[in-house]
């Protein structure tokens, strides 16, 4: 087993396309971080967990690819199947935008929300771009995978990497699982699978993600936004401001126009008006 | 982004409601009133000294509920002090964010408290007459600055809000920049409004009442021209349905609304012709309805814009 190492940068590989949908993450998960999990929701498809949040910090995607038509050529390509989990961004939107300074990142460089400083303000779930953070009602702080922090800090790889039983979910040093990543691409690619690709391998999305994945469908697909869409809150900041600006300026123009030409007061309130005040 | 290319949102909503839209609407509100109050005081003449007070004790008076609004609105509210201090251990100290208007704006509003409460307590003070010590300072060029400052704070505070939903990723909020300055003009029309109905309660304070019927009126005209920017901005985005769809647009019609009346005033001043053929400067009177109607339509702005990303 890999020795892990404070100050090195670990993280996931996800290859779904060797997911099964199994669910043993989502349950080893669960187990681990002892959460109680919501009542499932049974629909028509396997999905019964519905998506990423407080509770659900692994979740297993399907995603319904079957055609109308009679089965033929692409059988085997008719469901998707991801294992979905916090990015770990590098540059993460929620870190940006915590006011509290309760989301960090730890000497694994995973991205960690201290439940202790947290204080509920949920401007993090407003910035996400995965809606991987619900608050708790139980502890009233907001939550998401922790890359199992407390795993690490003893020397164990997270749970639902060790319950993975087709090695979809591969932990590790992330320079390690990147060389990984890239030899399992040419593989797939050589074998004529060219769909696949690699999500948040490279910088392009958020700087790159510490939880990557192999992806056989665009990324849109799986609900994951693309390189041109993977923006950062703080974009609006200039342009939000100015706008503020502008209207500041405009509005105490507005003012100063409205006391130089707003007349005489009405001669009805004139007559009312006798009381002097001192400046 | 491409342009015209359509925003991809896999976002989940903060659920920022039924304390944060009364949060914002008190937040133009006391932010606008300081900032009419100080124009009043340093640009106005002695007769708009009473109204300038009134303006100080208004913006006190809807400041009071913000920070209990938004304390109430965490789900920890005891730590709502970790906004201002960084409690991570080895990392504690004060907490302070540039790029992060959550931030900002604690800290702000948190500064606007102090100078709003130091000027109603000394509008208060001469108005009561009282022969304070503490009041001298604030005579002369030091109270000038003291008041010019709280109104850059006042700006601020009834802008920011619109910033700190659209630094986010959030539908609706995230695709256009003119949140800030929209519910700052809004805020300014309202205070305008909210000021109108009081000065017919204080017969020293109507002197004023023409400045604050007109600046209504041009601040409402400010607020449609941004209304339109705003409108503008979520239509490469494609979430224009999103913000003015079904039930929303309810809303917007109560916004609109409020807006209308000081528009037709606006042309219809500027239209009338006497039989010289001079323009009128004189406008007709608003009623106090229509003052209302302003309100109403600055809190449903407020509602239609929070509620229509996240329900």
């Amino acid at each position: 087993m890999t020795e892990i190492v404070p100050g090195q940068a670990y993280g996931f590989f996800t290859d779904t396309s060797v997911c099964i949908g199994c669910k043993a993450c989502e349950v080893a998960c669960k187990q681990w971080n002892m959460l109680a999990g919501h009542e499932p929701t049974f629909g028509d498809g396997y999905d019964n967990t519905g998506s990423l949040d407080e509770q659900n910090w692994r979740y297993v995607q399907f995603i319904d690819n079957v055609p109308d038509e009679t089965m033929g050529t692409g059988q085997g390509k008719a469901w998707l199947m991801m294992s979905d989990v916090c990015k770990h961004c590098q540059h993460a939107s929620c870190m940006d935008v915590c006011p509290t300074g309760a989301i960090i990142r730890t000497e694994f460089d995973t991205v960690y929300i201290q439940p202790d400083v947290c204080n509920g303000c949920r401007d993090c779930i407003a910035a996400c771009p995965y809606g991987v953070i619900g608050v708790d009602e139980h502890t009233n702080v907001a939550q998401k995978c922790t890359l199992c922090y407390d795993r690490l800090q003893g020397g164990m790889e997270p749970a639902c990497a060790k319950a993975c039983p087709t090695d979809s979910i591969q932990f590790g040093p992330l320079q390690e699982l990147q060389a990984r990543a890239d030899q399992r691409l040419a593989d797939l690619h050589a074998q004529g699978v060219t769909e696949a690709n690699l999500y948040g391998r490279d910088t392009a999305v958020y700087g790159g993600l510490n939880a990557f994945f192999l992806l056989m469908d665009k990324p849109e697909a799986y609900k994951l936004p693309n390189a041109a869409n993977a923006v950062l809150p703080g974009r609006n900041n200039p342009g939000g401001y100015l706008a503020g600006l502008v209207t500041a300026v405009l509005g105490v123009l507005g003012g100063l126009i409205a006391l130089r030409r707003r007349g005489q007061p009405p001669p009805q309130e004139r007559s009312h008006d006798t009381e002097a005040v001192e400046p | 982004m491409t342009p015209l290319a359509q925003a991809q949102h896999f976002v989940r909503a903060p659920d920022w409601t039924w304390y944060i839209v009364p949060y914002f609407f008190l937040a133009g509100l006391a932010g606008g009133s300081y900032v009419i109050a100080t124009l009043l005081r340093l640009w106005g003449d002695r007769r708009d000294e009473p109204a300038a007070r009134l303006g100080y004790y208004a913006a006190f008076l809807a400041f009071l509920p913000c920070p209990i609004l938004l304390t109430l609105d965490l789900t920890q509210p005891l730590r709502f002090w970790h906004m201002l201090w960084n409690t991570t251990p080895d990392d504690a100290g004060p907490n302070f964010k540039s790029w992060s208007p959550m931030s900002v704006g604690s800290w702000a509003l948190v500064t606007f408290g102090l100078f709003v409460t130091v000027s109603f307590l000394e509008a208060l003070a001469r108005d009561r007459g009282w022969e304070a010590r503490w009041l001298r300072p604030l005579d002369g060029a030091l109270g000038r600055a003291w008041i010019v400052v709280g109104a850059v704070l006042g700006l601020f505070i009834a802008g920011y809000t619109g910033v700190l939903l659209a630094v986010s990723n959030q539908p609706v909020w995230s695709d256009t920049w003119a949140l800030g300055g929209l519910f700052l003009a809004s805020g300014l029309a309202g205070s305008a409004a909210l000021l109108a109905l009081l000065v017919r309660r204080r017969p020293a304070a109507r002197a004023s009442g023409g400045m604050l019927e007109l600046s209504e009126r041009l601040w409402s005209l400010l607020e449609l021209a941004l209304l339109v920017v705003f409108a503008l901005t979520l239509v490469p985005d494609g979430t224009l349905d999103d913000a003015f769809g079904f039930p929303w647009i309810l809303l917007w019609l109560v916004a609109f609304a409020g807006l209308l009346p000081g528009l037709a005033r606006l042309m219809t001043a500027r239209l009338a012709v006497t039989s010289e053929g001079a323009v009128v400067a004189q406008p007709a009177v608003a009623s106090a309805v229509t003052y209302w109607l302003v309100l109403l339509g600055v809190l449903a702005l407020r509602a239609a814009v929070v509620l229509s990303a996240q329900l």
